[in-house]
């Protein structure tokens, strides 16, 4: 039965941890429709801005808790404008292009940034520092989940209310759900489709960002390369969902790190992904558009 | 003005750093060529830059003396990005070149994919760092040799050390699925199988880069093993030491080379501590090792990477077998290389009939105080 | 007064790529010995790049706007390839050009650019194969690498175990990826557009995983090596005859899926494609069978990564499963999309273009990835439709009135 707990607490922080990731590429895919390769490499350009301002605060002295509010928010903001700068670049001047073109634009804009990040840092993977100490109330039962865990479990659930609040209930929220169901309607209705798709950009990079901190400070490291791998299993996790769909996202992650966790756990990690990827198969022969994802008629 | 940027106008910026590359090749008339071959850009890159640095810092100074008999060195340096299939292009191209000898290449699949045509040229080819059992010990590749010891002996004195020095008979076994770590991992099962004195509880592969191990490690628990092997690189092992820690399982962490040096412990911090991990013989004593250490400070500015001591000394005893022979044709260098006992920073080599260099075995190191010292 | 808007414009963009660079380009941290470098001049070189390029490329879109005002709208322009392969005498030229090339370019050039140019021809066919799927019939298919693993393990362990030839495993390799095709296919005939995609990308992803996992059959991530390559009629030849063989084996591999694509695209079949590209349900309507179109789409396009496989086993002499990567299916991916969909001639390029670059721009080293995604980009954002964008069958119905109409 213990065995049983800490696989199910394992699982569920590693869902949390694609959670953080896929609910920007859900955001976006919902949106515009595009599937954002480049998410991945924010997410790792989120995780080295932490890391960068967190060394240079710690080596000039700063107290913990302050590196960890001031790297989280440089995080936040440089994710942000990266975000935004990518979708200007790389995304806007394709929009009325064919479907696949965004796609390879994306495609090479992630190999472009893993690159600029290799050349600009380094190519070694970092020490990333423990930002989230050991609380002393968890060491009963830190064998079954650490105090960065529980951090990470919890921030995915307050981002993802949080985000539903925005998307139900502000205006910026309206405007995102007009443009995704219509965007030349939303356009005649007076919403500046420009803004809403670039504030959804900023949002699902700072998104990215948070996560890019919890997770490099829960795995304590980095490397221009954790982006790729994170991003293709968070788009798996929001396809398993529903792509498009924010409690969809985060409910496909928790699924797809129980599924992990549970099959290396019971069976062998050897085929972990095997089990990944074939419960997203046969979830989508039953459900093709994912466990929460609308299923739209087309209109002839 | 209000600041809207159009997206044309930034797509421009994407490409800026494209105008800061400019190459600059000199060519320089009759010369030695060397190669060198590896990955040098991509995510595989140190692995594999460490060996040009190495062989630059040997052959700027031989250079700087007036080259071997008056010819000055010259180095042609091709990345395989350790893909075997980017490899077999990158070995055409090093010997339609022109080039004598290779130090290279990095990983064993792309040196095996390699060998063929550098066989069919006639070329030495010496690797400071693929492992595999395959390149020396199959007989297929006579012109290979290698600064480093093969698998066959690493996986036994990873497996030896947790029985007969940590006393622990149940085993879990882990690799990372690659073609370093799994041939390893497999190797050890089999010498725990033949030795009949431990017995494998788990043997197991993990998925490299996944953001979280939690979930193989509650099962090395649950499995109840006493020690870990881990066959793998060290990104993989300082993820698994750190969750062990954190999941407070407090037992031992036995691993390969790819763990062993400062880049494990720069990663792994004070989760380093107590790792064992196998490595080549003790250099730490030898004053060359030490001095090649200084020289790379020198001239870079930082401590040199992996497989530099290996990269280092195949360098040196490849251009000691073409000044002692006076020529680079396979069999000349091969006769000197198999005679003459070279001082280098992994000690005093010279190599058997297959092409593995005598005398390199492996020795067991522990992390103390954030440094590796060896096992006595 | 407009030069200076556009002076101010360039240097709060680049004041912008400053502040957005800031932290990777100029912040270098060493976190072990506890050092900050300042490197300042980074921020410089960035600020005179950034403002240096944009300005390029407002000169380079001045001029396109003025040359797309001199044009007549109403003509579809058509680029040059295209002109010249609808002008018979002039095409003939063409043909007998590039393939006075094709046959003397090895004999003029070294061992290494012709084993370079067969890389190259192989992924000319493997576009081809992916332009099967993804072009005609619209089917985004990422893991299209895994039928190229399946026909290169086929002839790896065929070859191993039963030593057959390269020649009997060639259409056995094809076959068996067909078939991969098709069982890849049952279950995804639902799936439509983004979640094809990922379910594709999965298969790929499978495939490389069995491969790395089941050692006693694939011999795992070690691979296989010793591979025999391609004999002649029987005869063994030496490393550089072995290497110009194949080139010339993958010439006219590359001729004849050509043709046969060429003829598939004019076909019954091949319509039915275009239209289910463009419309299901309409395409249904009409009487198209789809699950059978999509089947043999998949297993078309599978066919010819099999073929490949094969033929990439024979040359390489070795695989292992770390050849069969994701990245390796964007990299098909994106010649079939920017040499320009269901366009043979764009793929011919974009094949060309995407391998021989990286190859060539290797003195650049570390910077060449760098500028394989700058140039994705780039080409996506400045020619969307492709290199050569495929010219659409028109049907042009004339009215008997002076007036005519142009569909």
């Amino acid at each position: 039965m213990d065995y049983f707990i800490e696989l199910l607490f394992s699982g569920l922080t590693r869902g949390s941890i694609y959670a953080l990731i896929a609910l920007g590429y859900t955001m976006v895919y919902g949106i515009i429709g595009l599937i954002n390769f480049a998410h991945g490499e924010i997410y790792m350009i989120g995780a080295f801005t932490a890391f960068i301002v967190a060394t240079v605060l710690s080596i000039y002295g700063f107290p913990l808790l302050a590196i960890v509010i001031i790297a989280g928010i440089a995080a936040v903001v440089w994710a942000s404008s990266y975000g935004y700068t990518i979708e200007k670049i790389a995304y806007k001047p394709l929009r009325h292009a064919p479907r696949l073109s965004p796609l390879i634009s994306a495609i090479g804009m992630s190999i472009f940034l893993q690159n600029y990040i290799l050349l600009a840092q380094t190519s070694d993977f970092l020490r990333f520092p423990r930002l989230i100490p050991d609380f002393a109330f968890m060491e009963p039962i830190a064998h079954i989940i650490g105090s960065t865990d529980l951090v990470i479990l919890v921030t995915t659930v307050v981002v993802m209310v949080a985000l539903t609040f925005i998307i139900k209930f502000t205006l910026i929220g309206k405007a995102m759900r007009a443009t995704s169901q219509d965007r030349t309607m939303a356009m005649l209705v007076g919403i500046n489709v420009n803004w809403v798709i670039s504030a959804t950009f900023i949002i699902g990079s700072g998104l990215a960002a948070i996560g890019g901190l919890l997770i490099a400070s829960h795995i304590g490291q980095i490397n221009f390369y954790i982006g790729f791998l994170a991003g293709i299993k968070a788009f798996t996790a929001a396809v398993l969902g529903g792509i498009g769909s924010i409690p969809g996202a985060v409910l496909g992650s928790l699924i797809l790190g129980l599924t992990e966790s549970f099959a290396t756990g019971y069976v062998s990690s050897d085929y972990e992904d095997v089990f990944a990827f074939s419960l997203l198969v046969l979830i989508l022969i039953f459900k093709p558009s994912g466990l929460l994802g609308k299923a739209t008629n087309q209109k002839v | 003005m209000k600041f809207t940027v159009s997206g044309k106008i930034l797509s421009t910026a994407a490409c800026v750093m494209l105008a800061l590359s400019a190459p600059a090749l000199g060519v320089a008339a009759d010369t030695i060529k060397f190669g060198i071959a590896g990955p040098h850009s991509g995510d595989l890159a140190p692995y594999g830059l460490p060996s040009v640095s190495a062989a630059k810092l040997v052959i700027d100074k031989v250079n700087a003396n007036g080259g071997i008999k008056g010819k000055k060195i010259e180095i042609l340096q091709e990345d395989d990005v350790c893909k075997p299939e980017i490899s077999t292009n990158t070995a055409t191209k090093l010997v339609s070149s022109g080039v004598q000898v290779v130090l290279g290449h990095i990983c064993s699949g792309a040196t095996i994919a390699a060998m063929p045509i550098y066989k069919d040229a006639g070329i030495l080819v010496m690797s400071p760092s693929a492992t595999s059992d395959e390149l020396t010990s199959s007989g297929k590749y006579p012109n290979f040799f290698r600064t480093i010891a093969p698998n066959a002996l690493q996986s036994p004195a990873m497996i030896d050390f947790a029985i007969n020095k940590l006393g622990k008979k149940k085993i879990a076994i882990i690799h990372d699925k690659g073609d370093y770590g799994k041939p390893l991992a497999e190797g050890a099962k089999l010498h725990v199988e033949k030795t009949g004195k431990g017995q494998v509880v788990l043997f197991e592969g993990i998925t490299p880069g996944a953001p979280d191990y939690s979930a193989i490690v509650q099962k090395i628990k649950e499995a109840g093993a006493e020690v870990v092997v881990f066959g793998g690189y060290h990104p993989e092992a300082s993820k698994i030491v750190s969750i062990m820690n954190k999941k407070r399982l407090g037992i031992k962490f036995v691993s390969d080379d790819g763990v062993n040096g400062d880049a494990f412990i720069k990663l792994a911090g004070e989760d380093a501590e107590g790792v064992y991990a196998t490595g080549p013989q003790d250099t730490s004593a030898n004053p060359l090792a030490l001095k090649a250490k200084e020289e790379h400070k020198k001239a870079y500015n930082s401590d040199p990477g992996m497989f530099f001591d290996g990269a280092y000394a195949a360098t040196v005893v490849m251009l000691n077998a073409i000044e002692k022979s006076g020529s680079t044709k396979l069999e000349d260098l091969k006769k000197v290389l198999q005679a003459d006992k070279v001082d280098t920073p992994v000690g005093a080599i010279n190599f058997d009939a297959k092409g593995d260099a005598v005398g390199l075995g492996y020795s067991m190191y522990v992390v103390e105080k954030g440094k590796y010292i060896v096992v006595k | 007064m407009d030069v200076f808007k556009e002076l101010k414009k360039g240097v709060l963009l680049s004041l912008w790529f400053v502040f957005l660079t800031f932290p990777v380009m100029v912040i270098k941290v060493d976190h072990i010995a506890r050092t900050v470098t300042w490197r300042w001049e980074n921020a410089l070189y960035m600020a005179v790049g950034t403002f240096f390029i944009y300005f390029v490329v407002q000169l380079f879109r001045k001029k396109q706007e003025n040359r797309k005002e001199g044009q007549d709208s109403k003509e579809p322009s058509l680029s040059i390839i295209h002109r010249i392969l609808l002008h018979r005498s002039q095409r003939n030229v063409l043909l007998a050009f590039i393939a006075v090339v094709a046959i003397l370019f090895p004999q003029f050039l070294s061992i290494y650019q012709t084993n370079v140019m067969t890389t190259a021809l192989m992924y000319v066919v493997l576009g081809l194969g992916l332009n099967i799927v993804v072009g005609l019939a619209g089917l985004l298919d990422l893991g299209f690498v895994a039928f190229y693993a399946v026909g290169a393990y086929t002839y790896a362990l065929l070859n191993l175990h039963f030593g057959l030839g390269f020649w009997t495993v060639l259409p056995l390799g094809g076959l068996l990826a067909a078939t991969f095709g098709i069982l890849l296919g049952f279950p995804v005939l639902r799936l439509r557009g983004d979640y094809l995609a990922i379910v594709t990308l999965g298969f790929g992803e499978i495939i490389r995983l069995v491969l790395e996992n089941w050692g006693e059959f694939s011999k795992g991530p070690s691979g296989i090596s010793g591979i025999s390559r391609p004999s002649f009629f029987g005869v063994e030849m030496s490393l550089e005859s072995s290497i110009i063989y194949i080139y010339y084996l993958m010439v006219l591999l590359v001729i004849f899926t050509i043709f046969v694509v060429n003829r598939l695209q004019d076909s019954r079949l091949g319509r039915a494609w275009i239209a289910l590209r463009e419309d299901e349900i309409a395409c249904q309507a009409m009487g198209v069978d789809k699950r059978k179109t999509k089947l043999v789409a998949f297993s078309l396009g599978a066919f010819w990564a099999g073929i490949m496989g094969v033929v990439f086993a024979a040359k390489t002499t070795f695989v292992n499963p770390a050849s069969f990567t994701f990245l390796e299916s964007a990299i098909i991916l994106a010649i079939v999309v920017l040499g320009g969909m269901g366009s043979i001639v764009g793929v011919l390029f974009g094949a060309l273009i995407l391998i021989l670059m990286p190859e060539y721009l290797r003195a650049l080293s570390q910077y060449r990835m760098l500028a394989f995604g700058a140039i994705l980009v780039c080409m996506m954002v400045f020619r969307p439709q492709g290199l050569i964008a495929n010219i659409r069958r028109t049907y042009t119905f004339k009215k008997k009135t002076p007036n005519s109409l142009a569909k």
